[in-house]
This record gives C-alpha cells, sequence and structure tokens, in this order.
C-alpha cells in the first residue's frame, strides 16, 4: 500500500486516489498538422521508465483535486508530490548518484 | 395496489422516506450501553448545501458575511455559526450542514454568491446522517477506516472526506464522547448501516481478558 501526500489533505492510503498515468504530456500546438503515426504516439504512447516517474493522480474520495508525484517505480518510493501549476522537482536520479558514488571510489 | 395519494395540503416532503428508514428498529435494537457502549441512528432530511467559490473573491467574503462563520481554509476543519456548520470538502469547495430549512438557506447564500462564479447547489438528497455514538465508537470506526482516528490527530470540530469499509463519506466527530457523523451517498447508506451494525454487535459480548 502506498501512502501518498496529498498537496490539499495530507498523507492518505493509496485507496483513496485515482491514478491517471504519466504526468507533462502537452497537447500537441498543430494537432490539424499531425500525421497518424504522431498523434498514435500522443494518445497511446507513453514512457515506461525504470526509476523516477512523473505520474498524474486524484485524490477522489477526499478532495478531488488532480495533482502529480514523483514515483520510482523500481522501489515504490514516493518522492515528491507537487501541483499541476507547479513544475517537476529536480531530484538526483539513480544513475547520478552512481556515478557520483563511483566518482568517489566507491561501489566496488 | 393502488399509488397512495399526495394529500393536498402537505405535499411532497409528507411523502418522502429517509434512505435508512427501512433499518430503524434494527439500529435500535443494536445500541449497547455500559463502558463499551456504542449506538447508531439516523439523522434523515438534514440540510447540505455544496458551495463553491473561489476562497480569495469578494463572494466568498459575502458568503462569510451571510453564514456570519469564516469559510474553513484548510483540510479537515469546520466552523460553526448557529444552525450551519460548514466543513471542508475541497480547496474552493464547501459543504454546509444546517439545521435550517433547505430552500431558505440555498437562496440566501445564492443571493450571496449573486453573478460572481462559484455555484451553490441543494444536496440535501445526496447524502443521509448517520450518528454513531459512545465509548466504543472510535474502536467500531477503526475496524475499516484508514485515518488515524486517536485525539492527537483527530479531534471534535474536525471533518475529512475519507472511506469507512469500502464506502466514502464526509466524517465529522461532534464531541468527545466520542459522536460521529458519517455522511454517506443515500444509496450506500443502506450497506453502510449493515456495515456498522455487524461491527457494532461484538461489544455487546462479555468482555474476554487474556491473561498472559
Amino acid at each position: 500500500m502506498l501512502l501518498i501526500s496529498c498537496p490539499w489533505c495530507g498523507p492518505r492510503d493509496e485507496t483513496e486516489y485515482h491514478y491517471g498515468g504519466q504526468a507533462h504530456v502537452p497537447y500537441p500546438e498543430t494537432p490539424a498538422d499531425l500525421t497518424d503515426e504522431q498523434w498514435a504516439e500522443y494518445v497511446f504512447y507513453r514512457d515506461n521508465p525504470k526509476g523516477h516517474f512523473a505520474e498524474r493522480w486524484m485524490h477522489s474520495l477526499g478532495c478531488r483535486r488532480w495533482f502529480n508525484v514523483l514515483r520510482d517505480t523500481v522501489s515504490y518510493d514516493v518522492l515528491a508530490v507537487y501541483r499541476l501549476d507547479e513544475p517537476r522537482p529536480e531530484l538526483p536520479t539513480l544513475r547520478d548518484l552512481h556515478q557520483t558514488a563511483e566518482a568517489a571510489g566507491g561501489n566496488r | 395496489m393502488a399509488e397512495p395519494t399526495i394529500d393536498a395540503g402537505a405535499g411532497p416532503v409528507a411523502l418522502r422516506r429517509s434512505p435508512l428508514a427501512h433499518l430503524a428498529e434494527r439500529m435500535r435494537a443494536a445500541a449497547v450501553t455500559g463502558a463499551r457502549g456504542v449506538t447508531l441512528t439516523e439523522w434523515p432530511f438534514l440540510t447540505m448545501v455544496n458551495l463553491r467559490v473561489a476562497p480569495a473573491s469578494e463572494a466568498a467574503a459575502r458568503i462569510e458575511k451571510t453564514l456570519r462563520t469564516p469559510l474553513p481554509r484548510e483540510c479537515g476543519r469546520t466552523t460553526t455559526s448557529g444552525p450551519h456548520t460548514v466543513a471542508w470538502l475541497g480547496p474552493d469547495e464547501w459543504l454546509v450542514l444546517s439545521q435550517a430549512e433547505s430552500t431558505a438557506v440555498t437562496a440566501e447564500l445564492r443571493a450571496a454568491l449573486g453573478g460572481d462564479p462559484g455555484s451553490v447547489v441543494d444536496v440535501s438528497a445526496n447524502r443521509t446522517t448517520l450518528e454513531l455514538s459512545g465509548p466504543a465508537a472510535r474502536q467500531v470506526l477503526e475496524k475499516g477506516c484508514p485515518l488515524d482516528l486517536h485525539p492527537r490527530s483527530f479531534a471534535p470540530g474536525r471533518a475529512v472526506s475519507t472511506t469507512v469499509g469500502p464506502v466514502a463519506v464526509l466524517l465529522w466527530q461532534v464531541d468527545d464522547t466520542p459522536t460521529y457523523r458519517l455522511f454517506p451517498r443515500s444509496s450506500f447508506a443502506d450497506y453502510l448501516a449493515r456495515w456498522l451494525l455487524d461491527a457494532m454487535s461484538e461489544y455487546r459480548g462479555p468482555v474476554n481478558v487474556i491473561e498472559c
């Protein structure tokens, strides 16, 4: 069970939320000029990263607001929660941490 | 069977049935008294008005003046004035619970909103009110509520939208008995009432103390 902090209601169980897929997928600027393949990319194709993933959630059984969650798809850690009008927070990724450790002579 | 004819004087209000009228007798019979006491009752036909307005707007200020109480600006908070209690539902959404007559409250709030962006909707029939009270009330709720209801984090005067069992409710703690009021949707009320009756049943039995 994930414990997600709603930006308005605070920490609540995952069961109170509704998942909304990948965040930051902008509507095409010139939709009329898109080919079928580009439309398919926009509508159906989503990232599936191993690591940090920004996704949308809705507090459907609470305040019924959408917001964004930065979650680690490996450990399921909820790394950050931010409102729709806030930018994605910059967090060091696993790879960055790994490289830092290697540069310091660690991870051998 | 013939439909009952509407009495010309009483109007449709005389014909309404509360969502839990059929369980009133079972709820009375399920009451537990004593140190582990807990009771369940329905408060039918409470006035509820859903209010949406930008919290920093002039319309919000006018509505606060009409209600004679500020609108709560934080999750879980309620404010009370006379017959009205305002519960926070969202950053720009409130539920006005009132003992006053629903058309009057709705008309007053709608006049205060004026032509500004927002909405005032009478949702009295959307939910019903269940009151769970007694020393064991918190233990009954804790069987199916994911929130921490311990006094350190939940207290009288707080109301939050959450779940009890699988049912979405607005949960409002009224006093230290503790007494809680649960506001489920009318169509889920039957299930929730039966769920609570089942959860309450163990408290009428003898206390078994396991010696360790």
